[in-house]
């Protein structure tokens, strides 16, 4: 009989969790991750923080060290893509001519940037923020650089507006929409998030969409819609990402939004498995389908895909979190705030750095960011889980404790 | 270089030896020991690298900022010697610690 071999598509947070999870549950069969990246599995938030800002190396990033692979009998096939997924053979093929067979196959390929197309777009001095090796560019460019233009006021422009800001760096941040963080918080979020910007010298324009990027052989500035010309030699891109799933289509997999897989973490090929930031699957707590971009869905569903490839069935039902840090500021989002009504706040936006916004639905909580508040955060997350809400007076009224708020 | 005792939620002791300045959280996963998730990476914003540790070292190890210990507060069964082992980091006087993860990190 053939022996059991689970091939891995991609290697980041999903492909390391995923493996660990395996031989925590005494998978005894064959893994290989294939990963088009150049390094072992490495943590991805401190790319666009404390990478950027040059205050951690590569070794502190890893997510394991490389003796982990080599201990849990882990094959890693590094700066190699799957160009073809043969479903009929069951085997992959790769870029350099070898075909792998497998048993189970396991999509964790995430997402990739967004680009952009307007003018300028491939002139030198121009970035975007993914990769290990995009933020090893960006480094060795910035010995050239004063100025730096942000495209994109999300978590990923700001934060990275935040490390260039803390190296010294002019920064100036450009949003399309009325306001940073749109599509994720609440007006009031947005508003602070510009103040403390402001305060540490960050320039943020908003409904500021951008035409062109200017420069003879490098960029030297980046023109508005509406006419301001901003003097740049450092441009960075961050407006958003898409999945990465064109594989997984040419294979004939089901993709909408991402690779659909099951509560258990399959695909409509049921020898094949997706997790993470590529996969578009059900969330129950919030009763939707969706496609997420975090390193807590990445985890989470990878113990789901390994214990489906180990036979057990536990369907996928976490609560989804992230978090961001700039400057002195931690948040803590726990919950999905999308078609929020209503919107409490423990503490002040307006002056200060810590606070809660407690988001709600039909009078129901749906999600908290807890901005130096991780109290407020790890409640609100318990609760989330538990399908707990809280009355809202309760929840702003600093006097009230808020484990007692939320009935902990 | 340490000696340390991690003890899983299954009751299985395992004992390993430590780098100076490696965070039990990191220890833990490096040697692939059940029971610590670890989602934030060690950024002390998640929670989920709950531990115990030994009540004849609580006083050995770094004091814990205000940030673990409001976190520490709203961890599912927390203890006096509760600690995210993301924030304690061993060095050679932490030779001999012993440290149980709980039953579930949430």
């Amino acid at each position: 009989m053939q022996q059991d071999h689970c091939v891995i598509i991609g290697g980041s947070h999903a492909a390391a969790q995923l493996v660990s999870s395996l031989r925590l549950n005494k998978w005894e069969g064959k893994i290989t991750i294939v990963s088009a990246d150049a390094f072992l599995p490495y943590h991805r938030p401190p790319l666009s923080k404390s990478y950027l800002s040059g205050e951690k190396i590569l070794d502190e990033i890893m997510i394991r060290p490389p003796t982990f692979y080599e201990r849990s009998d882990i094959e890693v096939i590094l700066g190699t893509r799957v160009t073809a997924v043969d479903r009929a053979n069951k085997k992959v093929h790769l870029d350099n001519q070898t075909d792998i067979p497998y048993t189970k196959l396991v999509f964790t390929t995430g997402a990739k940037v967004r680009k952009i197309t307007i003018p300028g777009h491939n002139l030198p001095g121009v970035f975007y923020l993914r990769d290990l090796n995009d933020v090893d560019h960006i480094r060795e460019y910035l010995g050239h650089a004063k100025k730096a233009v942000i495209i994109g006021g999300g978590y990923i422009g700001l934060e990275t507006a935040a490390a260039l800001r803390s190296l010294d760096m002019d920064v100036t941040v450009l949003e399309a929409l009325p306001r940073v963080l749109q599509r994720v918080t609440a007006p009031e979020v947005s508003a602070f998030y510009s103040r403390v910007h402001s305060e540490e010298g960050v320039k943020i324009l908003t409904n500021a969409a951008v035409e062109s990027i200017d420069g003879k052989y490098k960029v030297e500035s980046v023109t508005t819609a509406d006419g301001q010309v901003i003097p740049a030699d450092l441009v960075v891109v961050g407006i958003g990402v898409i999945p990465d799933v064109e594989l997984a289509e040419q294979a004939g997999l089901k993709v909408d939004n991402g690779l659909v897989v099951d509560e258990f973490a399959r695909t409509n090929d049921h020898d094949i498995l997706g997790a993470g930031d590529c996969t578009n699957h059900y969330n129950p707590i919030y009763d939707i389908q969706l496609r997420l971009e975090s390193v807590q869905n990445a985890t989470d569903q990878s113990r789901v895909a390994a214990n489906t490839i180990c036979g057990k069935l536990e369907p996928y039902r976490a609560l989804p979190w992230f978090w961001s840090d700039q400057y002195d500021l931690k948040l803590q989002i726990a919950g999905l705030s999308q078609g929020f009504d209503q919107v409490v706040v423990r503490g002040s936006t307006e002056t200060g750095r810590s606070f809660a916004a407690f988001y709600y639905k039909e009078g129901r909580l749906i999600a908290v960011d807890a901005i130096n508040r991780p109290k407020e955060f790890m409640a609100c997350k318990r609760a989330l889980a538990e399908q707990k809400t809280a009355n809202p007076e309760m929840v702003a009224d600093e006097s009230v404790d808020i484990q007692e708020a939320f009935q902990l | 270089m340490a000696q340390v005792t991690i003890i899983d939620p299954a009751g299985t002791s395992h004992e390993i030896n430590v780098e100076n300045g490696t965070s039990l959280m990191q220890a833990a996963l490096d040697n692939g020991i059940d029971g610590i998730v670890a989602e934030c990476g060690g950024a002390c914003s998640c929670a989920t690298c709950h531990c115990y540790i030994d009540a004849a070292w609580v006083g050995k190890v770094n004091e814990p900022s205000s940030i673990e210990k409001d976190m520490l507060e709203c961890v599912i069964d927390p203890q006096d010697n509760s600690r995210l082992s993301c924030q304690v980091f061993v060095s050679d006087e932490l030779d001999g610690l012993v440290v149980t993860l709980p039953q579930a990190q949430y």
